[in-house]
């Protein structure tokens, strides 16, 4: 297969640790966002070269068995390339308008290029680690990159939200640590001390059913806990809708849809191991009442949302919800339908969140009441945002629904008493957020500020592939999430 | 509250001393906990960072797990010296007032904070009864430390106690480590170590952005101040 795994890792987590330190020196140059865009796209090629490589040759641990790739991260940090990529073109004419508008600074600039690729190389790193204890590490350095990004504009509620993402998700993580000390107490007992392999998640999973049962429970409730602050489980849920309105859009975008996926990767990883020492179905339950009660509590907020960042902000926390309950539901029909789900909320969500930013940008105001007709105004944009907003709130055909559908129908053969819950939040979501964005869609058209060149192929690029997943799912990636749906068991 | 009891008669000298560790560190904890001043909260902080320093060179030095040397030496470095020195310089340049505001009052956080504590033993007894390490029976301590640092990050209305509770979490977490399993790999301490020196320079920036914005440190006044707007 030509060049070693090594190689290949190193072309996926080479251009954003290099971008990171080239963007943070050169600072606000002419040319930065094009570096931006050019590091995110090595980054999703060697991603692309990465994937083809496990789909061919299997999974694989390398760097000292440090680093590992296995079907389902190796889908995850494709997904991660691409919608980094995808924001990186958004974000070039998004941010120029801001800047022309006088609310960054070239100062600004170069942190947010330098922390964008920052947070890239954190994630990534999270994803391919094959270590419990450098996912904790790379997924607190993910949050202090975003804290900056968070709090770009330097407005009172900027700073506010960045603020309340920091502390509350601080001390999330802080939980997740305790857990991952029980994690290693426990595997300590039957590995042994010698060496760092008794955080290594390959060895781990090996010796799994020898794993204190006790010990894997609390472990696993403190694990749920902190990470589940940083996938929005609610009630811990508070930072997420103030993070994603804040900060630029840009942000919000890989926030929601990269961000969650990452923290509820983690809890995933931990979770196959719980499961395999407890041969109960408490981590299952656990992330069901979760995933329920985050569902419930982001459908009911929806109705009451009156800026447009924290209305798709609440969307994301419902949507987690539901792939929490998936996973909870466990099985290969659920986790199926869990990782389609991951994939397809990612696109939709990140894609509307960059029609929402460039039409914030042309009415000037983030207000769902000063927001109207955008069909008239910008029929692209305004299209892009009903289009978003359909396929988010799972109408077919979009993949939304193919995978909403599957965890419907899977709930009423498994857990039939969830279902009528999952379809009044469901549908209390679907008529709040039409409601809500039809308003801005329609109507007569407001005055709309000038300069303002939207880059809709980002957006198009998205939502055409949610289509396509919702109508077709190639029989390549069908095999795919499969085999990693196997791996969760 | 057993296991801790039977390891007590003829527990080896260094058991006794990491036993006494334990003990001040979770009397800092509730020390903090009432603490009105933050000076003295920072001076706490520091010295819970010194204890946390002894109790690991102890662990060195009876179990001969060399990295914890390290680990002592780094909770040295960065817990006891650099990031005190940090927040008094923080806290002298933005010349916070000295008293600190608790949300709740302080006899009402006591009582909550006893209740922590026992939560916490009945939480780690499972956990205590499996370990073979001479420290087991901190186990149920470190955890208090952690939940009680929590408790003084929510009732606290001021930017810098919260940060202290932020870092005096990190603290019983890190003796956590030491006492279930003779701390963590090297690289996850490092890890870990560095997160929390980035995380305070954010903090940091932090401090000087929200004093800048509302002219003061008092995280109420930033949430009232951003609903007006």
């Amino acid at each position: 297969m030509g060049a070693s795994i090594e190689v290949l890792f190193a072309c996926v987590l080479g251009p954003s640790v290099i971008g990171a330190a080239v963007l943070g020196l050169i600072g606000d140059r002419r040319h930065a966002a094009e570096i931006n865009i050019a590091a995110s796209l090595l980054t999703l090629l060697g991603a692309a070269l990465l994937t083809a490589r496990v789909i061919g040759a299997g999974p694989a641990s390398f760097f000292g068995e440090q680093f590992f790739v296995d079907p389902l991260n190796v889908f995850l940090i494709a997904l991660t390339a691409f919608v980094g990529f995808t924001t990186a073109l958004f974000s070039r004419p998004y941010l120029r308008t801001e800047v022309e508008r006088g609310k960054l600074d070239g100062g600004r600039m170069r942190l947010y290029h330098s922390m964008f690729q920052a947070f890239m190389a954190a994630m990534l790193t999270a994803l391919a680690t094959n270590n419990l204890g450098i996912l904790w590490v790379s997924m607190e350095a993910a949050t202090l990159a975003t804290v900056l990004l968070v709090s770009l504009y330097r407005t009172p509620e900027s700073i506010e939200a960045a603020w309340k993402y920091f502390i509350l998700c601080g001390v999330g993580i802080a939980q997740a640590l305790f857990g991952v000390i029980l994690l290693y107490f426990a595997a300590e007992r039957v590995l042994g001390a010698e060496g760092s392999g008794a955080l290594l998640w390959t060895h781990l999973d090996a010796i799994k059913d020898q794993l204190e049962p006790t010990v894997l429970s609390i472990a696993f409730v403190f694990l749920l806990v902190g990470y589940g602050t940083k996938v929005g489980f609610a009630p811990l849920h508070n930072w997420l809708p103030d993070a994603h309105a804040e900060g630029p859009t840009p942000v919000s975008a890989v926030l929601s849809g990269l961000l969650l996926n990452v923290a509820l990767y983690a809890v995933l990883r931990c979770k196959t191991l719980v499961d395999g020492a407890l041969e109960t179905d408490f981590a299952g339950n656990l992330m069901m009442g979760f995933g329920l009660f985050t569902v419930l509590v982001g459908a009911f907020s929806l109705a009451r949302q009156k800026d447009i960042k924290r209305l798709f902000g609440y969307s994301s926390i419902e949507h987690m919800g539901l792939i929490g309950f998936a996973f909870g539901m466990g099985g290969p029909a659920a986790s199926f339908a869990g990782l389609l789900h991951m994939t397809v909320h990612s696109l939709v969500k990140s894609g509307i969140f960059f029609a929402v930013g460039h039409a914030v940008q042309k009415v000037g105001s983030a207000q769902i009441d000063d927001i109207r007709g955008l069909l008239r105004a910008s029929p692209l944009l305004g299209w892009s945002l009903m289009l978003g907003a359909l396929a988010i709130l799972g109408m077919p055909p979009f993949g939304v629904f193919a995978s909403e559908f599957l965890i419907l129908t899977t709930a009423m053969r498994e857990h039939a008493w969830a279902v009528p819950i999952l379809l009044v939040a469901l549908g209390v979501a679907f008529a709040a957020g039409l409601a809500k964005v039809q308003g801005m869609a329609q109507g007569d058209a407001v005055p709309v500020l000038p300069g303002v060149k939207p880059a809709s192929l980002p957006v198009f690029v998205h939502l055409g592939l949610a289509l396509l997943l919702g109508l077709w799912i190639p029989p390549e990636l069908a095999a795919w999430y499969h085999a990693a749906a196997q791996l969760l068991g | 509250m057993n296991a801790w009891l039977s390891t007590l008669p003829g527990l080896p000298f260094a058991g006794q001393l990491i036993n006494l560790c334990a003990a001040i560190m979770l009397l800092i904890a509730f020390a903090m906990l009432s603490q009105r001043r933050i000076s003295s909260l920072i001076r706490l902080f520091a010295l819970q960072g010194a204890v946390l320093c002894l109790s690991t060179a102890v662990v060195a030095q009876s179990t001969g797990q060399d990295h914890l040397w390290w680990s002592a030496l780094i909770t040295l470095l960065l817990k006891v010296l650099l990031l005190p020195w940090v927040l008094r310089r923080l806290v002298q340049r933005l010349s916070v007032k000295w008293d600190v505001e608790t949300l709740i009052n302080i006899p009402t956080t006591m009582l909550v904070g006893i209740g922590l504590v026992i939560v916490a033993f009945n939480v780690a007894q499972p956990i205590s009864e499996l370990a073979g390490t001479i420290t087991r029976s901190t186990i149920g301590i470190a955890l208090a430390c952690v939940l009680l640092a929590f408790l003084m990050m929510i009732t606290r209305s001021k930017a810098v106690p919260q940060v202290v509770g932020f870092m005096s979490m990190e603290n019983g977490l890190f003796f956590a480590a030491t006492s279930a399993t003779y701390g963590m790999p090297m690289v996850i301490e490092l890890g870990v170590a560095l997160d929390v020196l980035v995380g305070m320079v954010v903090f940091g920036v932090f401090f000087f952005h929200i004093r800048e914005k509302f002219d003061s440190l008092d995280i109420r006044h930033v949430e009232e101040k951003a609903r007006h707007d």
